[in-house]
């Protein structure tokens, strides 16, 4: 199977040096094929899932507790103006 | 060559729960100070855990219902992955391949459409109706974007429409229903320039080959149109990428497929920044979050607490009420309306007091309803009542004074020329400019016999 290194590292937002395009390739490929021996499994009589924890319909009712301080929320960042959060602006022609 | 317009439309909703989606902020940021209203869940902060609101999928539900949606038994949430600083977690909860509601369909046109003969109706198909979570908001400052995480993780459902629209009007008359119906079920304000209600129309044009055998294929493009918070933007937004899209495909070009976004100064659409790659959001289930399931008896409680729908009431004011298509529609505008107005005929019935009589204080006196209770209105109906028959004494008296003068119209009407009354009837308006014309024949009628 192909993969396209390049597109996966722009979609994972993580820069790539261009003798890593061939490194990854080759872990990427050798994880798939690994995860590949799934297949081998007997699965005829399974239930296809997205969840094994056996519960549903957890939900909370619609309340309000109390939030974290301002100070709180913005206490991990050195980078806030006026109480907001501050990045590189983002690009809107 | 002639081109018809294929429009479909993306419709956020923002619900008016007390708390989050998937944590218990407070929801409602409007005026808050920023960032005052978040916790790790909403900030995206690593290890924190999402349990769904269940009024928020409740609201979901009602509006799915509301829409003619089957609702679904066995639904889940899935993430959609992409990078952008509104974003925390680096993905947004939402619905993909199982979302509460789908297949539904709501009728523009009947009896209030004016760009459609009467009693034709066009039936818009409804794709899904799904939940999912506001991003936090951006305030782009020169070389800064600022972020306020108040909006993060507010309850937000999106409505997503089949291409079946073909004119900016249908467009916008869908908005003010859609509109109408979840301000009726009350779970959101739906106020397009606060931003509670957002939408994204996709817009393109195929040729009309009347009288060839019509192409169901789609065209191969489409423009998707953003920055709308009014249904005159909308309707502007929409007429524009009309006009130029016809202008491009007339000279034998196709446009580009793209999203634009509407600017108001300019009067026009404008190309936003292009992702540099295809969409790739990468959707896959939830893991922190288990499936819901709703049994047939678990819909039909949401389905019982719903109120009456506009569509509904507005039937039962013309059909069982015999107001007219005009007044039904005024007072089936607004649920508090049509609720006084209801409450206040069950009154007026034990008075005798027609149900039109009722409808005409309410459309053409505006009555304030919420400073007339129903019982007071009513109250003062049945003085105007009073006040008028005491007018007819008045009146009477006036009109025997004016067959004395008028002899010769008396005579003529006596021998048969009914008309003559019209004269007669002149004469005492003169007297009571205001009086109702029948009440005056009436009372002639009367005299004259």
């Amino acid at each position: 199977m192909k993969i396209n290194v390049p597109h996966i590292a722009k979609l994972a937002n993580l820069p790539l040096k261009p003798q890593e395009k061939d490194k990854f390739e080759k872990q990427l490929s050798e994880i798939l094929s690994y995860v590949e021996k799934l297949s081998e499994v007997d699965t005829k009589d399974s239930e296809t899932t997205s969840q094994v924890t056996g519960l549903e319909n957890i939900t909370r009712e619609d309340e309000v507790s109390p939030s974290l301080t301002q100070e709180e929320a913005l206490s991990n960042t050195k980078n806030k103006h006026n109480g907001l959060f501050k990045v590189k602006a983002i690009l809107e022609d | 060559m002639n081109y018809k317009p294929v429009i479909g439309l993306e419709v956020h909703v923002e619900l008016k729960t007390k708390s989050k989606m998937f944590c218990s902020c407070k929801a409602d940021y409007f005026g808050e100070k920023p960032n005052t209203n978040t916790c790790p869940v909403c900030l995206g902060l690593p290890g924190a855990l999402p349990v769904p609101n269940k009024k928020a999928i409740e609201g979901c539900v009602m509006i799915g219902l509301a829409l003619n949606c089957k609702i679904n038994n066995f639904s889940k949430f899935d993430r959609k992955n992409y990078f952008y600083p509104d974003l925390p977690k680096g993905y947004q909860i939402s619905q993909y391949d199982q979302p509460f509601c789908t297949n539904g369909y709501v009728y523009l046109g009947g009896e209030t459409n004016r760009h459609l003969p009467s009693g034709t109706k066009k039936r818009i198909r409804i794709r899904r109706v799904h939940m999912e979570e506001d991003t936090a908001k951006l305030i782009h400052q020169g070389q800064d974007s600022l972020i306020d995480f108040n909006r993060s993780g507010v309850p937000l459902v999106e409505i997503v429409t089949e291409p079946d629209f073909e004119s900016a009007k249908e467009v916008v008359e869908y908005l003010k229903k859609l509109q109408q119906i979840v301000r009726y079920l009350n779970v959101s304000d739906a106020d397009m320039e606060k931003g509670n209600m957002r939408l994204e129309p996709n817009i393109s044009l195929m040729i009309n080959d009347k009288g060839l055998r019509i192409k169901k294929t789609l065209p191969k493009y489409k423009v998707e149109v953003k920055n709308i918070n009014s249904f005159r933007f909308a309707e502007k937004a929409i007429e524009y990428e009309i006009k130029r899209q016809t202008e491009i495909l007339s000279e034998g070009k196709t446009p580009v497929q793209e999203t634009r976004g509407w600017d108001e100064d300019k009067q026009k659409t404008v190309t936003q920044r292009i992702k540099e790659e295809a969409q790739d959001y990468r959707y896959f289930p939830e893991p922190d979050i288990p499936p819901i399931r709703f049994s047939d008896s678990d819909i039909a409680s949401i389905e019982c607490i719903m109120p009456e729908l506009p569509d509904v009431k507005m039937q039962r004011f013309t059909n069982i009420y015999r107001l007219s298509a005009y007044d039904a529609e005024i007072l089936t505008r607004d649920r508090k309306i049509a609720e006084y107005f209801d409450e206040t005929t069950v009154i007026g019935f034990h008075h005798e007091i027609k149900r039109k009589r009722i409808a005409n204080y309410i459309i053409n006196r505006k009555i304030d309803i919420n400073k007339i209770l129903p019982a007071e209105l009513i109250q003062i109906i049945i003085k105007d009542n009073q006040k008028s028959s005491l007018d007819e004494d008045k009146l009477s008296k006036v009109i025997a004074q004016i067959l004395i003068e008028n002899q010769k119209a008396v005579t003529d009407y006596k021998n048969g020329k009914v008309q003559a009354i019209g004269f007669l009837i002149g004469k005492v308006k003169q007297h009571f400019p205001k009086a109702d014309t029948r009440q005056i024949k009436n009372v002639l009628e009367k005299s004259l016999k």
